[in-house]
């Protein structure tokens, strides 16, 4: 990203600020970071109901006769087992097996799929996909075209229902319907990145901010708050859900980062198979592994972990836990030492303090 | 946000007071509110050797670590002991209860050499 690019925004930036977010560079984008505190956010979603903008999240749509054959060549889960209306956590992988990116893949039609990707990897997924598009369709960056927020915690239902017509409890998760929000047309999803129940609707940006305040309006009686970026980061982290440039990325493979379950290495040929059928013929040498702290210190991103005084892997993703109350992280170390209950180092500021393999996710509603 | 006048400042943003040779050292109110929540604090045992201008501590939030400089040179002779077991005191009285240590110093210029609180909040009135 050059410096003198100007920060992209989002359409509900000016509420953000006008409201007193703290407003942080996020990979080019203008998001806020928090609103109330980081850990108050944390809290309202686990125990009521949060609202974010997640509008920097980019969307392509593929469309045509040939629009399922061109999802299953680029991505790893089987769309083709997809039902309309159902969508599934999928990989975009290079040749070689690494991630280009992690996305969600709705079915809109036998001809219409829609994919939910990574802001900043937005422009490299849509040019990575149409460099594949061999196939009877279209892909189109659709980004432009939506906002997103997400409703999420316990509560997000008896929120949202209040807003659309559409029989919300009868979504199961990770399915989705299109219908009216808030009095304009929306897709609305039971999906998240916080390990909660809740939904993702997307409308147009020009309806962002009238959805927005529509949503805050609804969930005043169960305390919504408009919560950031942090938040979230804490959320996914306690339901060791991956993030792109952390637990995964170009040089780290859906095997490694323990995503086999995305993976349907039996639905015929797709980019990146051959690397991965590969890897799995070799055996696995690495593995995501989830950890808590046994020792005074908090682990972040990058630290380096030490296993019988070696250097052993990194730290993926690393914070203090607001539901748990602990300081846990997630860490990339040889397969064999990925088991629960091995004694690991973390080195924090030229120490090592000792920390212990957990089961994962920490967290589970 | 009131600065005490009787403490001068950093433009790393910490505080100090100085009463009978001994500096209460502490990160002033724009300091706890830029880091958020603050959940960890590392400082020094008494004894402990710190020279101005280096890094003494941290202090670590939800989303990130921050070191603490020293804004003058001398002797640990305290570390808040609060903080240990209540970090997030920091948040709600970063100018009293919840200053970080307290140094014998070995050389008072350095602290008038500091920012007086008026030049302070012009300072962090300019930064935000």
């Amino acid at each position: 990203m050059s410096e003198n690019q100007p920060l992209s925004r989002t359409p509900l930036n000016e509420i953000h600020r006008a409201s007193g977010a703290r407003m942080v560079d996020f990979g080019g984008w203008d998001m806020p970071v928090q609103y109330t505190g980081i850990v108050d956010e944390h809290n309202t979603v686990r125990n009521a109901v949060g609202l974010f903008d997640v509008s920097h999240m980019g969307e392509i749509e593929i469309r045509g006769p040939e629009a399922l054959r061109l999802v299953d060549h680029v991505s790893t889960n089987a769309a083709s087992r997809l039902k309309t209306g159902q969508a599934h956590y999928s990989g975009l992988l290079y040749e070689h097996g690494g991630f280009v990116d992690d996305i969600l893949v709705h079915k809109v039609a036998d001809d219409s799929y829609f994919l939910c990707v990574n802001a900043s990897n937005q422009d490299k997924d849509f040019e990575h996909i149409r460099s594949h598009n061999h196939f009877d369709c279209e892909v189109d960056f659709a980004s432009p075209r939506y906002a997103q927020l997400a409703i999420q915690g316990p509560k997000a239902l008896e929120v949202a229902r209040q807003l659309t017509s559409a029989d919300l409890s009868a979504i199961r998760y990770y399915w989705f319907v299109d219908g009216e929000f808030a009095g304009v047309p929306a897709r609305i999803a039971r999906t998240g990145y916080t390990g909660e129940d809740g939904f993702e609707v997307y409308v147009a940006p020009e309806f962002a901010a009238k959805v927005w305040n529509a949503i805050l309006a609804a969930g005043a009686e169960f305390g919504i708050k408009p919560c950031g970026l942090g938040a979230r980061n804490t959320l996914r982290l306690e339901s060791a859900m991956s993030l792109y440039g952390h637990e995964i990325g170009a040089s780290i493979t859906p095997f490694d980062a323990g995503l086999g379950w995305i993976v349907k290495m039996d639905k015929g040929d797709f980019v990146g198979r051959d690397a991965l059928a590969k890897q799995r013929e070799k055996g696995l040498t690495r593995a995501l592994a989830g950890f808590e702290m046994r020792e005074r210190g908090i682990a972040r991103d990058g630290y380096e972990v030490f296993i019988g005084g070696e250097a052993a892997g990194w730290v993926t993703s690393g914070s203090p836990a607001p539901t748990l109350c602990k300081n846990i992280g997630l860490c990339l170390i040889p397969a064999d030492r990925a088991k629960v209950g091995e004694k690991i180092a973390i080195l924090i500021r030229n120490q090592t303090v000792e920390a212990e393999i957990v089961p994962t996710p920490f967290y589970k509603r | 946000m009131n600065y005490p006048e009787n403490y001068r400042y950093t433009k790393e943003h910490e505080w100090v007071g100085l009463a009978d040779g001994i500096a209460t050292i502490g990160i002033t109110f724009h300091a706890q509110e830029e880091l958020g929540d603050i959940v960890y604090v590392d400082l020094p045992k008494a004894g402990t050797s710190v020279e101005k201008g280096k890094t003494f501590g941290s202090v670590e939030s939800v989303k990130a670590v921050s070191d603490i400089y020293a804004p003058v040179s001398g002797e640990v002779t305290e570390a808040n002991e609060l903080l240990a077991a209540k970090p997030e005191k920091l948040n709600e009285d970063p100018h009293s209860s919840a200053w970080l240590i307290k140094v014998r110093v070995s050389n008072a210029e350095e602290f008038s050499n500091l920012m007086p609180a008026s030049e302070y909040q012009i300072y962090v009135g300019a930064e935000s």
